[in-house]
């Protein structure tokens, strides 16, 4: 749609573009607008606030910052979504691994089986089997445990993991690993030694897109971290918000604190990220 | 992992036959066993966590279980309760089926007009492409919390409308009954359509340029080529992202729980919403696993009805 025929000159086709550049426009102050508004006002103090609660501040302040992360305990949600997120990321990538390795190189009796039942699990809603896991979580001593939620984590994200990185070492040409192999190379030697190694920007992807899913995640963290102490930065700034639901300079605060981190790594790895979003996506 | 073989030299034929049959095994730990060893752990994991709770929903929603202790059996009773009794479980389907109608309409609408004006440009695609899409890469809660505190009626849009003498907007979007409930699918949608608008614009970018090339020497004007070329092109993506869609509005809980918490009145109440009222503030476990019951249920017959249409011999 809206493209120049070859015949026309250079000029012609950049000016038939304008309409595009303005549609584009509108959508990137839809889209950056509120993050724009978010900034500002984390860098105002309260008294302006109140007078210009949309625009560009007109002196800059940074005690929101300070302010937010005392009283928002960042110090130790951060800590918190860090261990959640390092432990799911680090157990999903090496058992994950370790499937889909045995499904892409092992030819996995029951494979497609095994696919199938993935499939099922990764689409059947977390409402269904959240009551009861819950309560089954109690009894065993998991609620308010950060092992126990890296335990649903790890559930929760393995089947897109195994999707992802099975498609992955499927097209590793088999050379290597039988090189390996006649050397008496174990399987386990081949799967950390050559299989590992050559699809690791598929590892990558998976840890990153898993990265971000824990430490944006809501519903299993408000249900499963109820004590103060064990909240994850994303419940505790739902707390905070409650609480301090006037103070908008101190919530912007906290959220471009948030926000920060997760924009600077999403836009290094971008190519992986939506790589493994959008694949993520339509495998479902 | 292979199992060591050890074989003597000097063989009778007794430690041959011992040698093949070890040897047999080998092949079968080798063949059958260990590809499975390597499965196990994550497969355990899934299980226990997803699989079995998932079965034992089916038995609690036939039981008056609390969370805590006994449950007694009460055959179908909740599903009566469901059916018959409860008001707020018909208005919170009711939600359900307005938030599928807006998320089949806007946010498409919107991802496909984004990706096709993205499409043909070369300057600044990356820049429009991932400035589109970092919405989606936030929390809940912070798109919540920025959103809540634009469509604030004193000190946001709303109010800044006002004051420009706008007239009907000095209202509280998500204070009222009659906007609840599209105004958190906006603020949803805010956060979701760039997602769509990368994936569409991914299926534009593998439709040959020699079809858009035929489509205007046949004379085809925009309108025309996006119809004709655009989206049979992006045909596979578009049908997928429907059943998705379709799926995921029967599963939505983040925004309306954190911005609303189903209110006002019940206004903004979903499924899930409920599921969560009643098994962690109302006790009636049992009750809330009938709910996610019925909530699979929906999603089964989703899936059921596209793949009925696609035997039927419909190109999705």
């Amino acid at each position: 749609m809206m493209r120049a025929s070859n015949t026309k000159s250079k000029g012609t086709r950049e000016l038939s573009l304008i309409p595009n550049y303005v549609i584009l426009s509108l959508f990137l102050l839809f889209a950056i607008g509120p993050l724009l508004v978010l900034l500002f006002n984390s860098l105002k103090n309260r008294a302006e606030l109140g007078n210009n609660p949309l625009g560009i501040p007109t002196s800059i302040t940074w005690d929101n910052y300070p302010r937010a992360w005392d009283v928002g305990n960042f110090s130790t949600t951060t800590l918190n979504s860090a261990i959640l997120v390092a432990g799911t990321v680090a157990a999903v990538l090496l058992l994950g691994g370790m499937a889909a390795y045995s499904l892409a190189k092992l030819d996995l009796p029951g494979g497609n089986g095994l696919m199938l039942y993935l499939l099922v699990a990764s689409s059947l809603p977390i409402h269904l089997f959240l009551v009861p896991l819950f309560f089954f979580w109690r009894q065993l001593g998991l609620v308010n445990n950060l092992f126990g939620l890296i335990l649903i984590y790890i559930a929760v994200n393995a089947p897109l993991a195994i999707f992802l990185l099975r498609s992955y070492m499927v097209q590793l040409p088999r050379d290597f690993e039988d090189a390996a192999r006649v050397d008496g190379a174990s399987e386990w030697q081949v799967f950390t030694k050559v299989v590992v190694p050559l699809s690791w920007p598929g590892f990558l992807t998976v840890g990153l897109v898993v990265s971000l899913a824990v430490w944006n995640e809501f519903l299993l963290a408000t249900v499963f971290l109820t004590d103060q102490s064990k909240f994850t930065v994303v419940t505790s700034y739902y707390n905070f918000t409650t609480q301090f639901s006037r103070d908008w300079t101190l919530t912007s605060a906290a959220a471009v604190m948030m926000i920060a981190p997760i924009l600077v790594i999403f836009l290094i790895f971008q190519r992986q990220f939506i790589e493994g979003m959008t694949q993520g996506g339509m495998k479902g | 992992m292979g199992k060591p073989m050890t074989m003597e030299k000097s063989i009778s034929t007794e430690r041959l036959h011992d040698a093949r049959a070890s040897w047999r095994k080998g092949a079968f730990f080798r063949k059958k066993v260990l590809p499975w060893l390597f499965v196990t752990p994550i497969l355990l994991i899934n299980i226990t966590v997803v699989l079995g709770p998932a079965l034992s929903a089916g038995y609690y929603s036939l039981t008056d279980w609390s969370g805590i202790g006994a449950a007694n059996f009460i055959g179908l009773d909740n599903f009566r309760r469901i059916l018959l009794e409860d008001s707020s479980y018909k208005s919170a389907f009711l939600n359900n089926l307005i938030w599928l109608g807006l998320f089949l309409t806007v946010p498409i609408a919107m991802a496909l007009v984004g990706a096709s004006v993205i499409s043909p440009i070369r300057r600044g695609a990356l820049f429009f492409r991932l400035a589109l899409f970092v919405p989606y890469v936030l929390p809940s809660v912070i798109v919540a919390n920025l959103w809540r505190t634009l469509l604030d009626p004193d000190r946001g849009i709303m109010g800044w409308l006002t004051d420009q003498g706008l007239p009907g907007t000095d209202i509280a979007l998500l204070g009222r009954q009659n906007t609840v409930l599209p105004t958190i699918a906006f603020i949803d949608n805010w956060h979701w359509w760039g997602f769509l608008m990368v994936l569409f614009l991914a299926g534009m970018q593998n439709i040959s340029r020699d079809l858009y090339e035929a489509a205007r020497l046949d004379g085809a004007n925009r309108w025309e080529e996006f119809r004709d070329v655009t989206i049979p092109g992006i045909r596979p993506v578009l049908v997928f992202m429907v059943l998705m869609t379709a799926i995921w509005s029967f599963l939505t809980f983040d925004y309306i729980w954190i911005l609303t918490q189903g209110g006002p009145a019940g206004a903004s109440e979903v499924l899930s919403v409920l599921v969560y009222k009643n098994a962690f503030q109302a006790f009636q476990a049992g009750y809330a696993s009938a709910i996610g019951l019925t909530m699979s249920f929906f999603v089964g017959i989703i899936i059921s009805i596209f793949i009925v249409l696609r035997r039927r011999g419909w190109e999705i």
